[in-house]
């Protein structure tokens, strides 16, 4: 008999947000796989490989392969009660082993007896057949369904009712081609699917996977996220490359339209080229964000008056859904069109006093104080700037980039279109004629947005960038709006990230530690007039450094005690330390170093005992008190080392010094194979207890090795 | 801008003119969801934004009793006025508000067939169901749903209510709001809706232009915020008087008692409330304030209503 055969699962359901599709489906195969390998129902090892699942956005589906179509028989050993008792003298069963062989249902001639550590025990073996796959899968299959986590249920069949993110209209369940009987709120399982909702058969019965997908395709419904992509992509090409165009790359539009459409098919409309005339940056976010539309542009990047929009259907034959597209572009085009010569009667610059009655946060002031705040910040670092010898760095430019930079709050323009922000003011003060080195300041400043986004082009913007993000970080921290678990309302996080990668990555001279200082200063001198303490700036170091952390890891391939060691030794200059932290990756591994740091580690458990101890107090060693030749030698070498290091790491020459103190090794476990640290004789003692601890201190300022991880120092 | 007068072109069989006339897409809405045991309701005579803030389904949406309505809404939105310089968009639209107590399996099919019904070949356009969860703040509502596209115009809220006036529902009713102008315009191709034909012989801009003007005009220039602010705090106070009376009643004097009134003088707070925000009369963080003194009202009044529903049925014998 056939003893395995294939699960197809579906959950029939109302349109499912396309952006929750992919998740859930991924979500589903995990979830089914906890549950048949659990039952004893796939192979554990293989339980991922034999499932797969995707969705379209009337469907989830899930469909496993090699599903056991009934568990293993299993015998069970039951032990009853001890020999002794069960049994007399004569070897006859007594009462007890007449009663445990009733209860377990066998004749008392069937009892065995085992060897256990406890002696010697009555015991029966049982047979426990395995369930069916069909009886597990009944209450499976709901399980899983109530299972999949989504950013917000809803119910509609009464409060008692599923909870799920649309309402649950079908469930295809076949194991093996037999319909599985289960049910969810008022919807029984079958065989039956759904085809598209206009051009497909409504009720669909199947008989497994292939079959599935292949009646699916018939009805208009492709159900493989695969598929439908491919389609877009190629019609997405066909339709433009014949005109010498090509749709505008946006890898995030086609994952949305993938997950829109069940069918999709690409159309090509046009506008009126007047339209050209506004920004493109503005035409295409009116055409992606509300309508979902590819822009349009030639080959060298110009915008073309087309758009590629996808529909839910295999074609436009009359031209009805293209004309519909065309003239709610049109319209949104106008109001666009309307906000940009509206907005422009009054300058850039005269909204701000209108950012005077936007509130930022509560207890922080309205926007108008913000931007306060953020220009004297933005000075401070462009002065920072230029007197460390960066000629470029424009004061007057700053401050004027951040007066300007949030005035576009209050447009109409970034009201409608509020992922504008900063773009729109960009864009008007180019308009306006505000010097190219500001338009782009103000354009900028949100960015980087993200771990891969682009940081401000110019110097000007990344002082506003800054000034903007540490503003938001130091004063958001004073009021205690400090970034929990998931909830992280003003983005404090992601302004962490950016003020570090900016500094990192333009290589920016800063000290972390003066500019959140700056920062607080701002607070205090200007509304809100907030004093915080030195802890709320040791928080927003520490914030700023652990995202510092995250980024050398995630995106230059650190690993966390190389960082750790470096940053021990200091992190206010952050790009100094990014050098010390590469310096350590290239010399960990090598042959005097990687014991060099074992030792290290040992002298800081040895200095922390005795500091344990009270044996502190003196400072320098004391030439006369160092007997043994062992640790003179180490007291010369580290002061020769010592020096040539000291040399080499103002030139931060960072690895070259790295070098030059794994020198020191070989005195060092010389030191340690000859001298007993801890003497009896007092002085002797605590001269040695200075050695060790000068050693430690002159060779941790460009990493504290001892944090150097054992297991990979080897 | 461009509200043409009405012409004569439209007659003749030759260009004879595409499309409903904005009274007949009315009516045949009406017709289709009368036609599927839906009571016909009138509009509601106070001002209102939205067809959610019509009694017919803000109080109807509470407890557990069936119910099916259909009404057309006239929703003011002062924020959203342009004089009537704007093609699309408008200080008072109409809705066409739908409630089915519990949601029926096959609502979706249902409303489809109410496309069908006003002539848009399903085969023919895209439509398409986008996720867009409503929220009323001021009402202390909220639902799951969609906005229904047709060719990329939003013609549909499409809601499953999960609760309203801060109670959970149960059962679910779904709410179908058409944007009946949006409609119009698209069912007869034109691009202002200000041209939209309302009867055959009327364009939405004859009907309604001048109401859009002075209107707009009212609340962006006229409204004056001092006394604006005044009959909000007169109205909230009246309201919160008659509930806070009703908290006290026993017995038979709960039957008769007001609420209904209380639910009234909320309507107007909102109101009043959208004409000082339109007027520029709200700093930001004033406004969190006043969204929260009339959802404690409109909270107030669905735990008032349906305590006092539950008090009828236990007085008639009748079991909720």
């Amino acid at each position: 008999m056939k003893d395995r055969g294939e699960l197809l699962f579906e959950i029939g359901c109302e349109e499912i947000p396309a952006g929750m599709i992919l998740k859930a489906s991924q979500e589903l195969k995990a979830i089914l796989a906890k549950h048949l390998s659990a039952n004893g129902l796939v192979d554990e090892p293989t339980a991922q490989e034999s499932i797969e699942a995707f969705g379209a956005p009337r469907r989830i589906v899930a469909i496993a392969k090699n599903v056991r179509l009934k568990q293993e028989d299993v015998t069970r050993e039951i032990a009853g009660p001890p020999k002794a008792i069960a049994f007399d003298a004569a070897g006859q069963p007594t009462r007890a082993a007449v009663s445990f062989a009733e209860k377990q249902g066998v004749p008392v001639g069937k009892l065995t007896i085992v060897n256990t550590p406890k002696g010697e025990y009555v015991a029966v073996k049982q047979l426990v057949r395995g369930k069916t796959a069909a009886e597990i899968l009944k209450a499976v299959l709901p399980e899983a369904i109530r299972e999949i986590t989504w950013p917000r249920s809803m119910t509609w069949a009464g409060a008692q009712g599923p909870r799920f993110i649309r309402p649950v209209r079908w469930i295809v369940a076949l194991l093996d081609g037999k319909p599985v009987s289960c049910s969810l709120a008022e919807v029984k399982a079958g065989n039956r699917t759904d085809g598209h909702r206009f051009l497909g058969k409504r009720i669909i019965p199947v008989s497994g996977a292939r079959d599935y997908e292949a009646k699916l395709k018939k009805n208009f419904v492709l159900c493989r996220p695969e598929a439908r992509r491919k389609k877009i992509e190629s019609e997405l090409r066909s339709l433009t490359s014949r005109k010498g165009l090509r749709a505008h790359e946006d890898a995030a539009l086609l994952e949305m339209v993938t997950y829109l459409n069940e069918y999709p098919t690409v159309i090509l409309g046009s506008f009126d080229p007047s339209f050209l005339a506004l920004p493109e940056e503005i035409l295409i976010t009116v055409m992606r964000g509300h309508q979902k539309y590819f822009a349009v542009e030639s080959r060298s990047g110009e915008l073309a008056p087309h758009f590629l929009a996808v529909i839910n259907l295999p074609r436009d034959a009359k031209g009805l859904v293209r004309a519909g597209h065309e003239r709610v572009l049109r319209a949104r085009f106008a109001d666009a069109q309307f906000f940009w010569e509206t907005d422009q009667k009054t300058r850039l610059g005269d909204y701000l006093p209108k950012l005077s009655a936007v509130t930022y946060e509560r207890r922080l002031g309205s926007y108008g104080d913000k931007v306060e705040r953020m220009r004297s910040l933005a000075r401070w670092l462009s002065e920072q700037w230029f007197s460390g010898g960066i000629a470029q760095a424009d004061v007057a430019g700053s401050d004027r980039a951040a007066e300007l930079a949030k005035c576009d709050l209050v447009t109409e323009m970034v009201r409608e279109f509020t992922e504008l922000q900063g773009i729109v003011g960009g864009l008007y003060a180019r308009a306006q004629g505000e010097p190219e080195e500001i338009a782009q300041a103000v354009y900028d400043h949100y960015q980087p947005l993200g771990l891969d986004d682009p940081l401000p082009r110019n110097l000007t913007g990344c002082a506003v960038a800054l000034a903007d993000k540490l503003d938001s970080l130091v004063a958001c921290f004073a009021v205690g709006a400090i970034p929990t678990g998931s909830s992280d309302p003003f983005a404090l996080r992601r302004a962490a990230l950016g003020v570090v990668k900016i500094i990192l990555e333009k290589n920016l001279p800063l000290s972390i530690s003066a500019a959140v200082s700056a920062a607080a200063r701002g607070l205090r001198e200007h509304a809100p007039r907030i004093e915080e303490s030195a802890e709320v700036e040791n928080h927003v170091i520490e914030f700023l450094l652990e995202r510092a952390r995250y980024i050398l890891r995630e995106r230059r391939g650190f690993a966390y005690d190389e960082i750790n060691a470096a940053f021990a030794a200091g992190a206010d200059d952050l790009g100094d330390a990014v050098e010390r932290v590469a310096a350590v990756k290239a010399i960990r591994h090598t042959k005097n170093f990687a014991p060099l740091a074992a030792s290290f580690k040992r002298i800081r458990n040895i200095l922390e005992k005795s500091a344990g101890k009270g044996d502190k107090g003196q400072v320098s060693v004391r030439q006369d008190l160092l007997r043994e030749a062992a640790e003179l030698q180490l007291h010369t070498a580290a002061q020769r080392i010592g020096e040539e290091a000291t040399r080499l790491k103002k030139e931060k020459k960072y690895r070259k010094a790295l070098e030059k103190i794994s020198e020191l090794r070989p005195a060092v476990d010389f030191f340690f194979d000859k001298v007993l640290v801890m003497a009896e004789d007092e002085d002797v003692r605590r001269n040695r207890i200075a050695l060790l601890a000068g050693l430690l201190k002159e060779f941790s300022t460009i990493a504290d090795f001892s944090e150097l991880g054992a297991e990979e120092s080897k | 801008m461009k509200s043409k007068a009405h012409n004569s072109k439209a007659k003749g069989a030759a260009s004879k003119p595409k499309g409903l006339t904005f009274q007949d897409l009315l009516l045949k809405l009406e017709h289709y969801w009368t036609s599927r045991d839906c009571i016909l309701q009138q509009p509601y005579d106070i001002e209102v934004g939205a067809g959610t803030m019509h009694p017919e389904t803000f109080l109807r949406v509470l407890g557990p009793e069936p119910y099916r309505v259909v009404y057309a809404q006239p929703s003011r939105r002062p924020a959203d006025g342009r004089y009537g310089e704007n093609p699309n968009r408008l200080y008072k639209h109409t809705q066409l508000q739908v409630i089915l107590k519990p949601s029926p399996l096959d609502i979706q099919d249902l409303y489809l067939a109410s496309l069908a019904a006003v002539g848009i070949n399903l085969k023919e356009h895209d439509i398409r169901f986008e996720e867009d969860n409503w929220e009323s703040p001021t009402l202390g509502a909220w639902g799951i749903g969609w906005q229904v596209l047709l060719d990329g115009l939003e013609i549909t809220q499409f809601t499953y209510f999960q609760q309203c006036g801060g109670v959970d529902l149960d059962p679910i009713s779904v709410e179908l709001t058409y944007g009946l102008d949006r409609i119009a315009a698209y069912l007869q191709d034109v691009d202002n809706v200000f041209d939209v034909r309302w009867s055959d012989t009327m364009t939405y801009g004859q009907v309604r232009l001048a109401e859009e003007q002075q209107f707009s005009a009212y609340s962006f220039d006229h409204a004056d915020a001092v006394s604006t602010r005044k009959q909000f705090d007169l109205n909230e106070a009246e309201a919160a008087r008659l509930l806070a009376e009703y908290g006290h009643l026993k017995g038979a004097a709960v039957k008769r008692f007001p609420v209904l009134q209380a639910y009234d003088l909320c309507l107007k707070c909102s109101h009043l409330f959208n004409v000082l925000d339109a007027r520029g009369a709200i700093s930001v963080t004033e406004r969190a304030g006043m969204i929260a003194r009339v959802r404690k009202l409109a909270t107030q009044v669905a735990r008032a209503w349906l305590d006092q529903r539950t008090a009828l049925q236990v007085a008639s014998g009748v079991s909720a």
